[in-house]
């Protein structure tokens, strides 16, 4: 029937969509990348260029790592309407095993490392049972987990147990080896990934589009694409330029936790946005009975979520205590709390349905530049605390406002 | 008050959605006192059009001209034009299940006292307003515990607490039976007969329009193209009407079918069902039927008999409680209860509720429209894209959905749009069994002729489609056996030959006394 079809002169409409309506369409993934970079410029200026020192970057991933990891978990638990508030004990809690098992039980770093990761997929299958098979809300089981498990660490480490393993403490605060030399004052390896990185991004856009239009639907202009490469090409090249240049004299390069991050946002970002288990992520979030009724097994996406989320919570808590290099009963306290900020910072909906793990990572990194930025200044911790409140209110404020318009 | 015979104009109204435009130039004059019908295709435009009309889309984000009354208005939100006594009833109905009638009545413009609730006057009023719509109910019921007519009921009382003067009525009796549709009918007609109240309503169903409605005003692809009045020395030319719409002749309502019925591939036996919450209360009562491989059966009952709640608790036991019988498919008999169980057995349920059940508001048309065959679509657990789009495309194609393309939210679909989604779902999925429960609700007629020939030929692939529809004729029309089901019981297994919808119509209003059950 051809009056189903478009009109030709909504097609015109639609066909004239150009560059700046693609991007205008997807304004609310932008805005809080504008955001970002307007945060960035600021601090800049206010700390008199130390904020995009390369140093200064290497720490601010270390620093705030931890969030990251924890926030890409809590981002499919808070899509699929549940939270989960027992992730900052879990780090405290697995942390300690970690601790004891390396200091106490001399056993090797790497054994204690996959007992850690063991034993967060355990209390997650605990978790995730109360949750998906006896039907206890997410928020009340992990509320209880997270004061079984802040119990349980308190008891455990009593005041704290340093961990004198250089090995292991060199995951969160070492380099990649410069395997490829120094190259001048740059570290070669940096530069080589830099530049993958680069080829990878524009190949990936191009093939999208080739793949778009392959099945016959109509992509995106091509000037957009090409305006999308030559900004993520700018960026790259240059944090690739900050890598290189950062460390002492001895190591410096690519640090061992971005690696570790990037790999976990790599994957997670594939498995929420290709994978069948993805899909189903969303579908149970945005109509738990419309998910039902197709077939989908909500029980088992609500268990393997918090699987997900208990495994999360181990490596954070591996990267906390080489960062600190000891357990203490409070580590990790709050963090919970800073994960789901990332995720309301980042677009994801209180209501569940929406979210997303790139936009949840620049949630993180908005509250990480703020804080770097913020202490840099001498800022008050206590204050520090404050401002980032009002940034998570103003955030989904815009957030919110930004969608009734659209109506 | 002025004097103009006409109650609204509504001038040159032009409303876009980014790239999409709904609506082009539309014009629309309602005199005082009139029944005005508004008609066309799903997606042309005319919920869109009551929602400029009533402030949903603030002024400002449209362009063109509103008078009402005489007056031009620029509503901000929808309480500004209540004020003036413009009232809309949504296609989606906007009621609190878990409040009282009366509770919902009052909702937003409670009864009160120095800001205490008057729950003598909230109930007193709600009586009032509920006789002048016939809802024989007590004013404390719960909306979830009484049926879709009488909810209907509710909207119009709350209206008339408002003081209404023009009522806007967006699909009021997609969901109704014949008779409630016509008690419905009836009372807007009472309203304009005994309270001067003008009523512009939405409809699909064009005999209700021939028998309500003033005049009609048409409107095709976002632009008015047409005007018709309808009286008792001019009756409405149906056939017109449905030109205008569609923009062709659509010479049968029913396409032409012959059925090659094979082997019965499924078969319920002695299915009883209780209610959830009182296992007392038996819904469906030892129900049996059987399907054929190509053959099209019709459930027919009236609203309540128990159809969906059959299908339901025969698709993964997603109904009901302590339910009983067996369930047979190819011959073997067949454990569903769970909707895994019952899709891997090649059981299909497209839902009547597409807001509830149907889809998730929040994805896209593909990522919806995939939702039942996800493993199908992918490779060791990972979607391909492509293989993805190119089949919810093609069902775009055959279902006629109307949208930019299919990575639109649903959300922004016609409400006809919508539910050809829900129908595509369960189509891309493959079954060989499909339960389709009201599957032509909210869609147009010349949609409606095309969703029968995808029925037909699936049919026509070998597999058994159970239809359940409240419009008899639609059953007639496309149906090859039709069970009569009256509270919960099957009462007569009808052959082709003897389709009437009086025959029909016995069989579903048998009393439970006097039953005899089918295939004992
Ligand atoms: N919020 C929105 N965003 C984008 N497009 C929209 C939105 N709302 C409606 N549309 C589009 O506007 C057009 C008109 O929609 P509308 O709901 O008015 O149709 P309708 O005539 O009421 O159809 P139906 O009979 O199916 O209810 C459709 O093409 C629809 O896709
Ligand atoms: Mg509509």
């Amino acid at each position: 029937m051809s009056s189903a079809s478009l009109t030709p002169q909504k097609k015109e409409n639609i066909k004239k969509g150009s560059v700046l309506a693609s991007f205008a369409s997807n304004a609310r993934q932008y805005g809080i990348v504008g955001a970002l970079v307007v945060i960035i410029i600021v601090f800049e200026i206010l700390t008199g260029g130390l904020l995009l020192q390369p140093n200064t970057i290497v720490q601010l991933i270390q620093q705030n790592a931890y969030v990251i990891i924890l926030a890409v978990g809590m981002v499919m638990v808070i899509i699929a309407t549940h939270i989960d508030l027992s992730v900052g004990s879990l780090v405290g809690f697995i942390g300690g095993c970690i601790a004891l098992l390396m200091q106490n039980a001399h056993l090797n770093w790497f054994l204690a490392i996959i007992v850690g990761l063991l034993i967060g997929l355990l209390v997650g299958v605990w978790q995730g049972f109360w949750v998906a098979f006896v039907g206890i809300p997410g928020f009340i089981t992990t509320l209880a987990g997270m004061l079984i498990f802040r119990g349980l660490a308190t008891t455990m480490i009593n005041a704290s147990i340093p961990v004198n393993n250089t090995s292991f403490n060199a995951i969160a605060s070492a380099y990649l080896p410069n395997i490829l030399g120094w190259w001048g004052p740059f570290d070669g390896l940096s530069i080589v990934v830099g530049i993958l990185a680069i080829v990878a991004f524009a190949w990936t856009q191009l093939r999208k589009r080739a793949k778009v239009s392959k099945v016959g639907l109509v992509p995106e202009p091509i000037n957009a694409t090409y305006i999308k490469i030559a900004i993520a090409s700018v960026v790259i090249a240059a944090l690739t330029f900050e890598f290189a240049s950062s460390g002492n004299a001895t190591q410096g390069g690519i640090p061992i936790m971005l690696v570790i991050v990037g790999v976990l946002v790599f994957t997670y970002n594939f498995i929420l946005t290709r994978t069948v288990f993805g899909r189903r992520v969303y579908a149970v979030g945005g109509n738990r009975r419309a998910a039902l009724l197709s077939g989908i097994n909500t029980r088992r996406v609500d268990f393997s979520l918090f699987i997900h989320m208990g495994l999360l919570s181990a490596i954070a808590a591996i990267a906390m205590l080489s960062r600190l290099s000891s357990a203490s009963a409070a580590t990790g306290n709050s963090f919970e709390l800073d994960a789901i900020a990332a995720c309301f910072v980042g677009g994801t909906a209180v209501t569940g349905g929406i979210g997303t793990v790139p936009g949840v990572v620049i949630g993180a990194v908005v509250m990480g530049v703020i804080n770097q930025g913020l202490s840099i200044m001498g800022v008050d911790s206590a204050l520090i605390q404050t401002i980032k409140g009002l940034v998570l209110l103003l955030a989904v404020a815009v957030d919110i406002m930004s969608k009734r318009k659209k109506r | 008050m002025s004097n103009s015979p006409m109650i609204l104009q509504m001038q040159n109204i032009t409303k876009t959605f980014g790239p999409v435009k709904a609506l082009t130039n539309v014009n629309l004059e309602i005199a005082r006192g009139e029944i005005h019908a508004i008609c066309g295709e799903n997606g042309a435009g005319k919920s869109t059009l009551m929602n400029v009309l009533s402030g949903v889309y603030p002024s400002g984000t449209y362009s063109g001209t509103i008078f009402y009354d005489g007056k031009e208005c620029n509503f901000k939100k929808i309480k500004d034009s209540e004020e003036l006594g413009i009232v809309v009833i949504q296609q989606e109905l906007a009621l609190s299940p878990f409040l009282s009638i009366a509770e919902n009545i009052y909702l937003g413009n409670e009864r009160q006292k120095n800001g205490v609730i008057d729950w003598e006057a909230t109930r007193a009023d709600a009586i009032k307003v509920m006789q002048q719509v016939g809802l024989q109910e007590n004013p404390d019921t719960k909306i979830m515990d009484i049926g879709v007519g009488k909810q209907q009921l509710v909207e119009i009382a709350k209206a008339l607490s408002k003081e209404v003067k023009l009522l806007l009525l967006d699909e009021p009796t997609a969901a109704l039976n014949d008779e409630d549709s016509a008690h419905l009918l009836q009372i807007i007609r009472d309203l304009r007969d005994n309270q001067g109240v003008t009523s512009v309503i939405i409809s699909h169903k064009l005999n209700e329009i021939a028998a309500i409605a003033n005049n009609v005003t048409i409107i095709r692809d976002g632009s008015t193209v047409g005007w018709l009045t309808n009286s008792k020395e001019n009756p409405l030319d149906q056939d017109e009407l449905i030109h205008k719409m569609v923009g062709r002749e659509l010479t049968n309502l029913y396409p032409d079918h012959v059925s090659h019925i094979r082997d019965e591939i499924f078969r319920v036996e002695n299915w009883t069902v209780h209610h959830p919450l009182d296992q007392q209360r038996v819904i469906v009562d030892h129900a049996n039927i059987y399907v054929r491989a190509g053959e099209i059966v019709g459930l027919a009952g009236l609203m309540g008999a128990g159809r969906t709640e059959m299908a339901m608790s025969i698709f993964g036991h997603t109904y009901g409680s302590a339910v009983s019988g067996k369930v047979y498919v190819h011959g073997k008999e067949t454990d569903t209860s769970t909707v895994q169980k019952a899709i891997g057995a090649g059981i299909a349920y497209a839902t009547e509720d597409r807001k509830g059940y149907g889809l998730n508001l929040l994805q896209n048309i593909r990522e919806n429209a995939l939702l039942a065959a996800l493993t199908k679509h992918s490779k060791h657990g990972v979607m391909d894209d492509g293989v993805e789009r190119i089949a919810v495309e093609k069902y775009r194609k055959d279902f006629n959905i109307k949208t930019p393309s299919i990575e639109e939210q649903v959300s922004n679909l016609s409400g006809g749009n919508q539910q050809k989604v829900v129908l595509a779902k369960w189509v891309i999925s493959n079954p060989d069994i499909l339960i389709l429960d009201e599957p032509t609700r909210g869609i147009d007629v010349g949609a409606k002729y095309e969703i029968y020939e995808i029925i037909d030929q699936l049919a026509d692939e070998g597999k058994a489609v159970i239809v359940i529809s409240s419009e008899l004729p639609e059953l007639i029309g496309i149906c090859d056996r039709i069970y009569t089901v009256s509270q919960g019981v099957i009462t007569d297994d009808v052959q082709k030959t003897k389709f009437t919808q009086e025959y029909l119509m016995k069989g579903m209003t048998q009393e439970k006394t006097q039953l005899k059950k089918v295939g004992e």
